[in-house]
This record gives structure tokens, sequence and C-alpha cells, in this order.
């Protein structure tokens, strides 16, 4: 029993990092843009839900629909005034600005914020648990972070598989230049794109401040759980990302019931396998580039 | 009327010149021909068009406006669009997808996707499947298609025949006679001279970047065009 509870756990937990993944994977399969201060995005956000919180007495879950559409509002400008130019030399000028823009989130939160660890409170939801027999038990925090993440995906799918902004996404990805002749500004395209991902990766930083403290420096941490839920899962694939997260989370619970030390590692541990065996990932969109 | 007047359109790959001076007109309703060996500027003309490599605000006037170095979106909102060389099919859409984006920012008009499935039945008999499962003509009349869907005034077309068995550039081109015919002004690239010549109602000879001949096909011998085409 005490087995199942730990596996249980672990795919909870894997929702909250499917939630880290989703806008890393977005923005790599639209723009082939890495994104290094993604994590730091997310703690961002949380530290901005801190200051809603503070200031307007807002419950951290209500402060979403503040904080997101800021995010969001964030990621659109940046690209189109600083990751726009970047794009169309090859990986490393995004990598190197991200990775400084990293830098600046984090002392900027510093500086602002102390190195204090912080906590969102929202007043009784984060202990609260669903007894499901069998001493065994599912913490309702966990279980909305799981639907949560379930439901943005659904969503997501639906908006790049059906709809016309989906369309353009698709065929800014496979061929940027011949979108462009068909009338899709590929600029636009792409801020929108960042301005979903760090929409999404803003509710992932509120419930990861819920669920556990953070701090400025939490940031690095979380980006790199995402990049091994994305490939563990396959580039592209946005269901594949939810299972790589899934795996990740359950791999990190089982290693921790085993020694409490040895969670992080575990997890690092069946990336690496996953590596090894499929370097594609488990679900990866076979694509033609032609 | 003069829908498209190029004046002078000088365009460079870097240092290299690809164009040196074209002037080209093209008058509502009209199909123009470029033709010309390969390496002659011909992709290099029409790219320059579509909004595709930077070139002189003068240099190109489109109904009346002068258009040169527009970014590619604008150009297809006054209904300028380039059906590029080599088809470039979307490859992650289906057939029916690759034809709805090229109605993303489409004008008011009359192709619809029911339309173009009437042109091209085997568009809509394949509809669900991947673009890129489609033969090399089938491919084309996606592109064409693709193209039709934004409603142009002009449809610029880079070289229909590229790579096609000649029943099938047949075909193609008697689909281009059907769009012609709903009003759609043509500017044709072709390297293959017998078919285009049956349709332009003017051709223009390009030859390392520049005009070499022009006039209409009927009043053109066959020893002036290979003359001009061949630069002997």
């Amino acid at each position: 029993m005490a087995w199942l509870d730990t596996i249980v756990q672990g795919i909870l937990l894997g929702g909250l990092y499917a939630l880290f993944a989703t806008g890393l994977s977005l923005t790599f399969g639209v723009m082939r843009l890495v994104n290094l201060a993604h994590g730091d995005f997310s703690i961002l956000a949380a530290f901005i839900a801190v200051v809603a919180v503070q200031t307007l007495g807002l419950n951290p879950l209500l402060a979403l629909a503040l904080v997101v559409p800021v995010m969001a509002a964030v990621g659109y400008g940046l690209q189109r005034l600083v990751l726009n130019r970047l794009l169309g030399r090859g990986i490393l000028p995004a990598v190197l600005v991200t990775f400084g823009l990293s830098i600046v989130i984090q002392n900027g939160l510093l500086e602002a914020f102390s190195a204090d660890s912080r906590r969102l409170n929202p007043g009784g939801i984060e202990t609260a648990s669903l007894p499901l027999g069998g001493g065994l038990a599912v913490g309702w925090f966990p279980l909305l972070t799981f639907a949560v993440a379930v439901l943005l995906l659904v969503g997501l799918q639906i908006l790049i598989g059906r709809s016309a902004v989906g369309r353009a996404f698709r065929a800014t990805s496979d061929d940027g230049g011949t979108a462009a002749l068909m009338g899709i500004d590929n600029d636009r395209l792409y801020a929108l794109a960042m301005a979903l991902s760090l929409a999404v990766v803003a509710i992932a930083g509120i419930f990861l401040g819920i669920r556990t403290t953070f701090t400025f420096s939490s940031g690095p941490d979380r980006l790199l759980f995402a990049f091994e839920a994305v490939i563990i899962g396959g580039l592209g694939s946005l269901w594949g990302t939810l299972v790589g997260g899934v795996i990740l989370g359950v791999a990190q619970t089982t290693g921790a019931r085993v020694s409490p030390g040895w969670g992080v590692l575990t997890g690092h541990l069946v990336f690496l396998a996953v590596l090894l065996l499929r370097p594609s990932g488990l679900f990866a969109k076979s694509r033609r580039v032609d | 009327m003069t829908l498209l007047r190029v004046r002078e359109l000088s365009a460079f790959y870097g240092d290299f010149q690809a164009l040196f001076g074209i002037s080209l007109d093209v008058a509502e309703g009209e199909t123009v021909a470029v033709i010309g060996a390969n390496g002659a500027g011909k992709t290099t003309f029409l790219r320059a068009l579509a909004g595709a490599l930077p070139v002189p605000e003068s240099a190109v006037a489109f109904d009346g406006r002068p258009v040169g170095g527009r970014p590619s979106p604008a150009l297809v909102d006054l209904g300028l669009v380039l059906v590029p060389e080599g088809r470039k099919i979307f490859p992650s859409l289906s057939v029916r997808e690759n034809l709805l984006v090229g109605a993303y920012r489409a004008r008011p008009g009359p192709w619809t996707i029911e339309r173009v499935y009437r042109l091209f039945p085997i568009l809509g008999e394949r509809r669900e499947q991947p673009g890129t499962n489609l033969s090399g003509g089938e491919q084309q009349m996606l592109a064409i298609g693709r193209g039709l869907m934004a409603n142009p005034r002009l449809l610029l077309v880079d070289e229909i025949s590229l790579g096609l068995a000649p029943l099938v550039v047949k075909n193609l081109y008697r689909a281009l006679e059907a769009v012609k015919a709903e009003g759609t002004t043509l500017l044709v690239v072709e390297q293959d001279v017998s078919q285009v010549l049956a349709v332009a109602q003017r051709v223009y000879c390009f030859r390392k970047g520049a005009v070499a001949l022009e006039g209409a096909p009927a009043r053109l011998t066959r020893e002036r065009i290979s003359a001009a085409y061949f630069g002997t």
C-alpha cells in the first residue's frame, strides 16, 4: 500500500512537471528557441503572486487571474523586443541571451525579495486530502494540479490541432519562410508562442509556490526537470510531455521512498536511461524536414 | 490598367548582384510569362516581388502604389501572392490544412476551399492526408490551390513544371486557364518554354539577371526566343 501511495504521489507530481515542461516544448517546437530562463520566469511569477497576495490580500489561486496575463504580456514583449532578433542565426545566440536573462532575473529577485524562502498560502487546500480507503489518501492540491495540467494540455491540443493560429504555429515550425509568403507574420506568431509559454509557466510557478517553499534561485532546478520531462516524452508531443512528467515524478518519489536523498538522483538516472535507450524520447513525432 | 509595374529593379544576395535593372508590366487580367535558363534570375525576381528579398520601394508598384520591400504578409493583404518554387508544402499539415493556411489572411473573392476542390478534385479526395504524401503533380496543385485561397489579384507562379511529367504539366496549365477565367492576373515563371507560350499574352525572356527579349508570343519567332534564351 505504501508503494502504491508513492506511485500515486509521483503521478500527481508529474502533473506539475508537465506544467513546467509544456511552455518549453512549445517554444522549442514553434521556433527552435531554447529558453534557459524558463524556470526563472516561473519563480518570477510566484514572486509576483507573493506581492499580489501581500498588497491586495488575494488568495494565491485567485492571483492566477492577475499573474497569468502579466506573464503572457512579459513573454510577448520579450519576444518582440529581444528574442526575435536572435532567431535564424542558429541556436546559440538565444541560448546565451536567455542564460543571461536567467542570471538577471535571479539577481533582481534577490535584490527585491532577499534570499528568504517564501511560500504561497491558499488557505487550507494544500493540506486537505481525499481518503481513497485502505489507508490511501491523495491531496486535493496535487489532484487539482494534475487536473489543471491535463485540461491545459487538452486545450493546447485543440488550439494547435484545430485553430487557424495552431495551423500557423505548425506551418511556421515547418518552414517559416514559406509561411511568411502565405501571409503569416512570423515575428508576431513567435511572440504569441512565448506569451502562451510564459502564461503556462506562470501557473506552474504559483502551483509550485503553494506546494513547497521557493527562493530567488529555485528556477534552474525547475528548468532541469522541465527539460527532462520534455526529453523523456519526446519533443513535439504534448501528451508525451505529460507522460515524461509523470515518469520523472514517479522516479523521484520512488527514489525518495527508498532513501530520502535519492529522489532527484533517481529522476536523473531514469532520464539518462531514456536518453540512452530512446534518444528521441518515448513519443517523439517523426517529422520530415525538407 | 497596369496592375504590376516594375522599374529598374536590381536585387542582391549579399555582395552578389542577381538582377540588373529589370522593368516589366503586367496589366489586370493578363497572363505574363517570364522564361529563361537556369540562373537567369527568374526565381529571384519573383521572390523580390513577393517581399522575400530587400528591394527599393519605388522599384515595384502594385495597383499604382509603391510596395517594393514591404514584408510578404502586407503584400498578401494587397493581393500579391507567390506560389514558391519547389512547392514547399508544409509536411506537418494535411492537404486541407495546407489550403487553409493559404487563407490565413484571405481577401474576399471567388476562391474558397470548395472551389479549389472543384478545380483539383484529387485534393478533395485526399484532404485528410499529409500534404507531402501527394505525388509531385498533386503537390503542385496543392501549392497553386494554397496560393488561390488568399484570393490574389496577382498570382506569381514559380516553375510549375519543375520535375513533372509532360502530361501532368499539361493538366496544370489547363487548371491555370480556369484560374485566369476567374479574372486572376498571372505572372508565370518557366524554364520549359512550350507550355507557357501557349497561355501567355506576353513573354519576357531573362538572361543573366536582365530582360533580353520581350513581346507577344505570336510575334516572336523561335529563333529570336532561342537567341535571347541562350545568348547566341
